[in-house]
Parts: C-alpha cells; sequence; structure tokens
C-alpha cells in the first residue's frame, strides 16, 4: 500500500517521538505577521531564548494595514504600536521583514507563494489559520497560536498529533460563472464546517488538475472552514511552472532537481486514505453564503432553506442565522439588496481574482447605493493589476482601488462594514461581526459574483452577465 | 532545561453553560482587541458583541461569576487561530472547558496554555447544561485522571487526545522546553531536508 503526501511529509519531518505520544515535528517554514507574535518574541525575551533557525522564518504587516494610505505613524496609535512591535522585533532577532516600504509586502498567504517561499514537500506554520492556503502547493501547512508561533521561533519544531487524511475528489468540468470558490463552498456546506476535524483534506481529481495554482490556493485557504486543519494538492507541472524563476524558489539545475523531490514527495496511486468523498464539479452552480457560518449556503437559484429542510443539529443555528442576517425562510437569495462589495482578501486577492471580475465589471457601473472597493493581496498583486490598466476598469466603474492589506475580510484596520450593512464578499469568514460592526451582514460568494452584485446592487446570477 | 510549569490534573469549580454550536472566536473576541502587542485586559471583552446583543448572556449573570469550567456544545472555538480567544477565556477566569467537541487549533492553544478542553456526549453536555443552569451555584468536578466530570449526582465520562492529557497532568504542556531537548535531533532532520541544506 503506498503513502499520501501527508504521510511523506509527516515522516520526512518527524524528529523524535515526545514523552507525551505526540510527535515532535519539524517546521520547514515559519511566516509570521503583526498579529499573533508580538506576545511570541516577548516570551522569547522572558526566557532569553532566540529565533533557532531564522533563515526560515520571513514576516510581513497585513492584518491591521490600512488599505487607502499606508503613512507612518497610522492614525490608529494601537496599529503603529504593533508595527514598531515587529520592525523591531525582527531587526533583534533576525527575521526578514518585508515592511510597507518593501516592493514584496502583502497578505502572509500571498506573497509565500508569490516569492517562491512555498514549496512542495515543506511544513509551514503561521500564527494564522488560513496557513492551509499554502498546501495548494503540496505543503502541509498549519495555522498555529501564539504559544505555538513561540514554540516554533525557538525550536523550528511543533508537538503534534498526525492528522488522519480524507481524499475529496472533484470530477466534472466547471460550468461558466463557477469557480473554485464555488468548489470550496460546496465542499464545505456538504460535509460541514466541523466535517473536517481530525483530518487533513487532500483535494484532488480532474476538476483541480485543470486549475491554476491560484484556483487551488482559494480551495486549500478553506480548508479550515471546513474544520480540517490542513488542505492539500499534490504538486504537478502546473505547480512546477508557477514556481519556475520565482525569487526564492531553486534555480538553474537546482531547479531540476527540486522537481524529482518534489515529484516523490506527491501521493502514490495507490496511497491508503482514512476517507474517501466523491463531488460532481460539473453539477454545481455560482454559490452564496446567507447565513453566520461558511456552511450555511445555497446557489444562486435556490432559496433560503426552512427549519424543516435541515437536520435537526442545524436547526439551532439556522433560526439564530435568519434573525441575524434579516432573512426569511424560503425567500430567493438572489435580489436580496447589497450594501457594500468587497473583492480582496487571502482566499481572492490574487490577480486572476481581480481578471475574473474586471471581465464583469468592463464597461458597467456600480450601483449607486452600493460602495465597492477592490484590495489586491500583495504589491506585487497590484502592479500586475494596474499593469494590465485592471485598476482603470474598477475605477470607471465605480470601485475604490485600493492598497495591499487583509482589508474588510476582518476588520482590524479603517475598512469595516457600519451598522447592520450587507457584503457581498470573496473573503473565507461570514461569522457575526466578522467585518467590524457588530451586527454587519457577510455573504460569501466568489470575486465575479461580488462584482455581480455590485452592479446590480443585489444578489445576481453572475452567469446573465457572461452570455 | 525544561520549563518548570504547573500540573493539571483536576479543575474543581462552578460552570458556566455557553449554549449553542459552531461558536467561532471572532465572538468569543471581536477582532479589535487582537490591536495589541499583550494579551493583558482581554478577559473583559469575551463575548463582548453577543452580550452587547444579548442582555441574558451568561458572562453577565451575577450567578456564573467566578465560574472556572465553560460547558459548550459542538465545534467551539472555530474560525481564526487567534490564541487572543482563550487567552480571553482564561483572563476572565476559565481554568477548563467541557463541550460536545472543539475545533482543533483553538484546542491546541488551550493545552498550550494549560486550559484542558475535554469532550462528552451531546446527551451528557445537556444535562450538564441544564443542572448548572437549574443550579449555578453546584460545584463540580473535572478529573484528567480518571477522565470523569462529577456534578452532584451527575458522573459523566470524558474524552480528551491522549497527548493532550499527558502533557496536562505531567505538566509538559508548555511545549518549548521539551522541544528545546530534540534541537540536537532536529538538527540533523534539517540536514536531511533538501529545501533546507540545499538542492
Amino acid at each position: 500500500m503506498g503513502k499520501s503526501l501527508f504521510h511523506k511529509v509527516w515522516d520526512t519531518h518527524a524528529v523524535r517521538t515526545l514523552p507525551s505520544g505526540q510527535t515532535q515535528l519539524f517546521i520547514g517554514l515559519h511566516l509570521i505577521h503583526e498579529v499573533t507574535s508580538p506576545q511570541a518574541f516577548q516570551m522569547l525575551r522572558e526566557r532569553n531564548l532566540k529565533v533557532a533557525y531564522p533563515k526560515l522564518t520571513f514576516a510581513t504587516v497585513d492584518h491591521i494595514v490600512p488599505t487607502h494610505t499606508v503613512g507612518r505613524p497610522f492614525a490608529d496609535d494601537l496599529a503603529e504600536k504593533m508595527m514598531t512591535a515587529i520592525e523591531q522585533n525582527a531587526k533583534e532577532f533576525g527575521v526578514t521583514l518585508f515592511d510597507l516600504d518593501d516592493d514584496r509586502q502583502g497578505i502572509v498567504h500571498i506573497i509565500g507563494p508569490e516569492l517562491g517561499l512555498t514549496q512542495p514537500g515543506m511544513t509551514i506554520a503561521c500564527g494564522d489559520s488560513h496557513t492551509s492556503t499554502h498546501g495548494a502547493f503540496g505543503a502541509i501547512a498549519f495555522g498555529i497560536g501564539t504559544s505555538q508561533v513561540r514554540d516554533v521561533m525557538a525550536t523550528q519544531c511543533l508537538a503534534m498529533d498526525p492528522l488522519k487524511v480524507r481524499r475529496i475528489d472533484v470530477s466534472g468540468k466547471l460550468q461558466k460563472g463557477v469557480y473554485a470558490k464555488d468548489v470550496i463552498l460546496n465542499i464545505i456546506r456538504n460535509l460541514g464546517v466541523k466535517g473536517g476535524v481530525g483530518y487533513a483534506y487532500e483535494f484532488a481529481g480532474e476538476t483541480l488538475e485543470a486549475m491554476n495554482m491560484e484556483e487551488r490556493m482559494s480551495i486549500c485557504n478553506m480548508a479550515i472552514e471546513g474544520g480540517a486543519r490542513a488542505g492539500y494538492i499534490n504538486p504537478d507541472q502546473t505547480t512546477y511552472d508557477y514556481l519556475k524563476g520565482r525569487p526564492e524558489a531553486p534555480q538553474g539545475e537546482a531547479f531540476d532537481r527540486a522537481v524529482e523531490w518534489w515529484k516523490s514527495m506527491a501521493s502514490d496511486s495507490d496511497a491508503d486514505y482514512d476517507d474517501v468523498y466523491e463531488l460532481d464539479g460539473a453539477a454545481l452552480e455560482p454559490t452564496i453564503t446567507w447565513g453566520i457560518t461558511p456552511s450555511q449556503a445555497v446557489y444562486v437559484t435556490e432559496k433560503i432553506p426552512a427549519l424543516t429542510d435541515l437536520p435537526d443539529d442545524e436547526r439551532h443555528l439556522a433560526a439564530e442565522a435568519y434573525e441575524y442576517m434579516g432573512l426569511k425562510p424560503n425567500a430567493p437569495i438572489a435580489g436580496m439588496p447589497i450594501n457594500v462589495a468587497f473583492i480582496g482578501s487571502c482566499t481572492n486577492g490574487r490577480i486572476s481574482d481581480l481578471r475574473e471580475a474586471a471581465k464583469i465589471v468592463k464597461g458597467h457601473k456600480v450601483s449607486a447605493h452600493v460602495k465597492a472597493l477592490v484590495v489586491p493581496g500583495s504589491k506585487a498583486v497590484l502592479r500586475a493589476a494596474e499593469a494590465e490598466g485592471l485598476h482603470e476598469i474598477f475605477i470607471e466603474a465605480g470601485f475604490e482601488w485600493r492598497g495591499a492589506g487583509c482589508s474588510m475580510c476582518l476588520a482590524m484596520n479603517p475598512d469595516k462594514l457600519q451598522g447592520n450593512e450587507v457584503c457581498a464578499s470573496s473573503s473565507n469568514r461570514n461569522f457575526k461581526g466578522r467585518q467590524g460592526s457588530p451586527t454587519g451582514r457577510t455573504l460569501l460568494m466568489s470575486p465575479a459574483m461580488v462584482a455581480a452584485a455590485a452592479l446590480a446592487g443585489e444578489v445576481s446570477d453572475v452567469r446573465t452577465l457572461l452570455n | 532545561m525544561s520549563e518548570i510549569v504547573s500540573m493539571v490534573q483536576s479543575v474543581e469549580g462552578r460552570a458556566i453553560p455557553i449554549r449553542g454550536n459552531d461558536i467561532d472566536t471572532d465572538r468569543i473576541i471581536p477582532a479589535r482587541y487582537l490591536r495589541a502587542i499583550t494579551f493583558e485586559g482581554l478577559g473583559e471583552y469575551a463575548f463582548e458583541d453577543d452580550r452587547k446583543s444579548n442582555p441574558d448572556h451568561p458572562f453577565d449573570k451575577a450567578e456564573f461569576q467566578g465560574a472556572r469550567v465553560l460547558i459548550a456544545n459542538g465545534n467551539f472555538g472555530c474560525g481564526s487561530s487567534r490564541e487572543h480567544a482563550p487567552q480571553a477565556l482564561q483572563r476572565w477566569g476559565i481554568q477548563a472547558l467541557v463541550g460536545e467537541s472543539f475545533a482543533e487549533i483553538f484546542q491546541g492553544n488551550c493545552t498550550a496554555m494549560g486550559v484542558p478542553c475535554l469532550t462528552a456526549s451531546a446527551a451528557d453536555i445537556t444535562k450538564i447544561q441544564d443542572a448548572v443552569t437549574q443550579n449555578p451555584q453546584q460545584e463540580l468536578s473535572v478529573d484528567l485522571k480518571t477522565r470523569k466530570l462529577t456534578c452532584g449526582d451527575l458522573e459523566i465520562d470524558l474524552k480528551i487526545p491522549d497527548g493532550n492529557r499527558l502533557q496536562l497532568i505531567e505538566g509538559a504542556w508548555d511545549a518549548t522546553g521539551m522541544l528545546l531537548e530534540g534541537q540536537e535531533a532536529a538538527k540533523g532532520i534539517a540536514e536531511k531536508l533538501p529545501y533546507v541544506s540545499g538542492f
């Protein structure tokens, strides 16, 4: 019986069995940002410890960065303090920081791949749940909390229990107007937000194989929303082509040797899985969340489910969601008015996301009552979009064109919903209060669907604009 | 050079029920309180938005002040990896959590702070939540060694991953010291990884 990529990577990085029975696992790449690292650096100081492997550690700033102006000091004193802290910490501990004045700055899960830091066969950790994104390259990438950030800084290792592996096989060609975001929203809808607890998800099948790296990243990014701490896709030619020539990827002949190793880390064709789930990609339609967890989702052609349509254990949360979202069961989701449209985030803030949205927007105007913003995920995405003239398409249509950062995905910066505004959002979480207003309401969807909603002023089917 | 930390073998005290599935870390501590470089003072903001929208929230009820054990339902702590969430609960006074299930990153964060997360069946969780709601003064005991919760006449079986349980009862929940002891072996692994040593 062969091995899955997960087990190959695990076995290659297992240092020893700890007295607790857990595995001491070596972490090949540690990414850090300003929110979950300052307390960890302080713990190192208190214990007189250093960063053990500073060359495997990279820092950026993303969560708190204002996207309309980045002049220092920030207007928000607390945010300014966090910026100063990461700058001082990076200097003191010898860690490379992609600061605001660095061309490489951006959302941590966008710049890792962009720079070629993220590679197949690695273990990666970051104090951020969306670290699963890096699994798109065939890496095993975990989100961790601050005490574990301290552990990785001090030892380049984590104490962990192995995960089970569920292979998720997606077949068929996606319909026009259906994107990677729709695939992952449906996986979460079908398997639930806790369906992946205890598992790593291996996303596979012809639908995934046909996707580019950015689409694959959108899928793996939201593995955590399905409860799976790690999600990955086996590396293939698409992966190698993406990595070739990136500044932190191996160069020249070393690249060819790397490809051989990367190939050897992919799941064997006779690998054993703890579970297998199959999804017909060709049957999917554009999908939107209507509730307060990412599994509360419907096709744009469907109605909000009634309590009687749902299993017993989902009804309490559905009732809470109707009230919070101001929705009625059995009402169609299409036509629900929106106030804000947000295109960006580590889920969908990459150049291909902006291109797809721009195709929808070109030559149209944002609805008069909608505030719409496009936030590139990194400075590199911003430069690429401007080189192609995408910013002009968005600006002419009435979108705000912003600088790189996490922006309205999580509202740790000035971009926030007000009151009970409804936001069509290309981000990853529709939790209560997530976008900064305790009564703000989030509808998750693909960037193209956000663009369609921005133009119509309400939830609408992007497929009607594609013909 | 293992850190000397305290053994967590049992937690005794009153309990507070937090009902509902999928209570995420944004609800436990809204992101605006993550704009800080320490965890200090987070306790008072635990569940802040939920408390504002629900005047009957248990965290505001006089009878639950001083509770040490939080009784949750399914998938508690899902979402963001922010350790600020368990830090806020701990600083409010919570020393252990018992629920139907926990999100993995949250559970890992709790363990790394010496706060055990244990699970029980949905039916048993309802029994405990009902008992505590009826009598908030009821003392209960969560025993990691026997994996039992006792609450008056109720005795309930608990589950916890073996690794987490051992870390807690042996006082090895702060993993840094333990991992440092394996640094020579870790160096050996690093040298064998082609992407670290060079392709």
